[in-house]
């Protein structure tokens, strides 16, 4: 187990260190967030549709698109001079690479959604700090949910002909759950309701975690085995 | 007998079953149109109904299949149960793609529109989604254990993903009907249209049967034959 995480630890810290250096993915999607945030208020007649009412779906639709972006990344790096052969080559149990791949998404999903965020509560003009805990609970648990079963898919999408336009195609229809429940958790407290109200998509929520973060975990090493 | 004569044999023992279930077929909507009363409040359109639901039973059939077939894969690595997957995902297509068109049809002059996002309607359409994912997948990958290895994780994944759409649609309201049938409370479905139903489901089982040991058959001999190729030029 100390060796799982010693390990997962180490290929997140790579993945971790290599964006760091270049920044180039996360950059774009920065970009990409903030033109997707921006291009949404026009998506809305002003004088039918408030954007209060539009600010929740498009909240989720922006953390979505972005986050795809760095999943796409994930493993398009380790096909680059077939450095995932290198990595599968180590004694590294598959399992630490899965967690350490994730890990890895999970700081740069986490890292694009914290600088959407601010700007999202401007554009659309939502008061986010009031209710900032439970939000970020609920971004935490989607982002959770969507980056672990988008990791798997990925590994798997990179490998295909298709290559990077695989990825939505195997997606999104998993993103359904996690995002129809984050949406409706966000509405509720964006409306200002208690969050009790929603405890049944919160547990709709940490259901899906649970039962596709196992799921990826067992299935990841038929993904890769050469 | 080589495997491509025993597809073959397969296979020419099958097609006169395909017949079969479409002249049954051709019974079953004899039976709904001529023997079956009409239902009191949608008049016509209510026989879509005979052909709606067994479709759609079979659809999920083909997906039990689909996801159940794909876990055996990943345990024992027989090519044949990935073909069987993949057969099964087909066949499942064509039948969620029946219900997709045909609820619409009824939608219409009975709801008023063509299309709601209610629950059902909506977990059917991100089952042919992702069966539709399945495909393109299969088909985007060439190195044929490779193939079956995705399509099995993406087969896994489908299965446990249906009852979480299942859920987070039903939280909205719905405006299907409600089943006639298998309700506590016994069935409200009057006897003569039930007799129809069944009679219908049963014909659908059996053509969804055939289908998919046909096309299982053929896709043993596509493999046999590629094989062979692969063999020759070899030699």
């Amino acid at each position: 187990m100390r060796d799982l995480v010693r390990v997962a630890w180490a290929i997140a810290a790579k993945d971790v260190l290599l964006e760091f250096r270049s920044r180039t993915a996360f950059a774009s999607a920065l970009v990409f967030t903030a033109l997707v945030l921006a291009i949404l208020n026009f998506a809305r007649d002003p004088t039918a549709v408030s954007a209060h009412s539009l600010a929740p779906g498009a909240l989720w639709i922006t953390f979505t698109f972005a986050g795809m972006l760095g999943l796409n990344r994930a493993f398009g790096l380790e096909r680059e001079n077939r450095a995932l052969d290198g990595l599968l080559l180590s004694p590294a149990s598959r399992t630490a690479v899965y967690v350490g791949k994730v890990a890895a998404n999970l700081v740069f999903v986490g890292a694009v959604e914290a600088v959407a965020l601010p700007l999202f509560a401007l554009f659309f003009n939502v008061p986010v700090v009031p209710v900032l805990g439970p939000l970020v609970l609920v971004i935490a648990l989607a982002t959770l949910g969507f980056v672990a079963v988008g990791t798997l898919m990925s590994s798997m999408a990179v490998n295909t002909r298709l290559a990077e336009l695989m990825l939505p195609v195997l997606l999104l229809p998993f993103l359904v759950p996690p995002v129809t429940a984050a949406v409706q958790l966000t509405a509720h407290l964006f409306a200002g309701r208690p969050f009790s109200a929603a405890f049944g998509w919160l547990r709709l929520l940490l259901g899906y975690d649970v039962i596709f973060v196992a799921a990826c975990i067992l299935l990841f090493e038929s993904t890769i085995e050469e | 007998m080589t495997p491509a004569e025993r597809a073959q044999r397969t296979l020419r023992r099958t097609a006169p079953w395909i017949a079969v279930s479409l002249l049954l077929m051709a019974a079953v909507y004899v039976r709904a149109l001529a023997f079956t009363p009409p239902e009191a409040a949608q008049g016509l359109a209510q026989k879509i109904f005979y052909v709606h639901v067994p479709s759609a039973w079979v659809a999920f059939l083909a997906f039990g299949i689909v996801g159940s077939v794909s876990l055996a894969y990943l345990v024992r690595k027989d090519p044949r149960l990935d073909l069987l997957a993949a057969a099964a995902a087909e066949v499942g297509m064509v039948f969620t793609t029946v219900v997709l068109v045909t609820g619409p049809i009824w939608g219409k002059p009975v709801w008023g529109t063509w299309w709601t996002w209610d629950a059902r309607l909506t977990l059917t359409l991100f089952l042919w989604f992702v069966v539709l994912a399945y495909l393109v997948l299969r088909g985007a990958v060439q190195e044929p254990e490779r193939r079956a290895r995705y399509a099995a994780v993406l087969g896994i994944l489908g299965s446990l993903l249906v009852p979480f759409i299942y859920v987070s649609v039903y939280l909205f309201r719905t405006v299907h009907p409600m089943p006639v049938v298998l309700r506590a409370g016994g069935p409200t479905l009057p006897g003569s249209m039930r007799v129809t139903l069944f009679f219908s489901l049963a014909v659908f089982t059996l053509f969804f049967a055939v289908l998919l040991r046909y096309r299982f058959a053929l896709a043993r001999l596509a493999e046999a034959r590629a094989r062979a190729a692969a063999e020759r030029a070899d030699a």
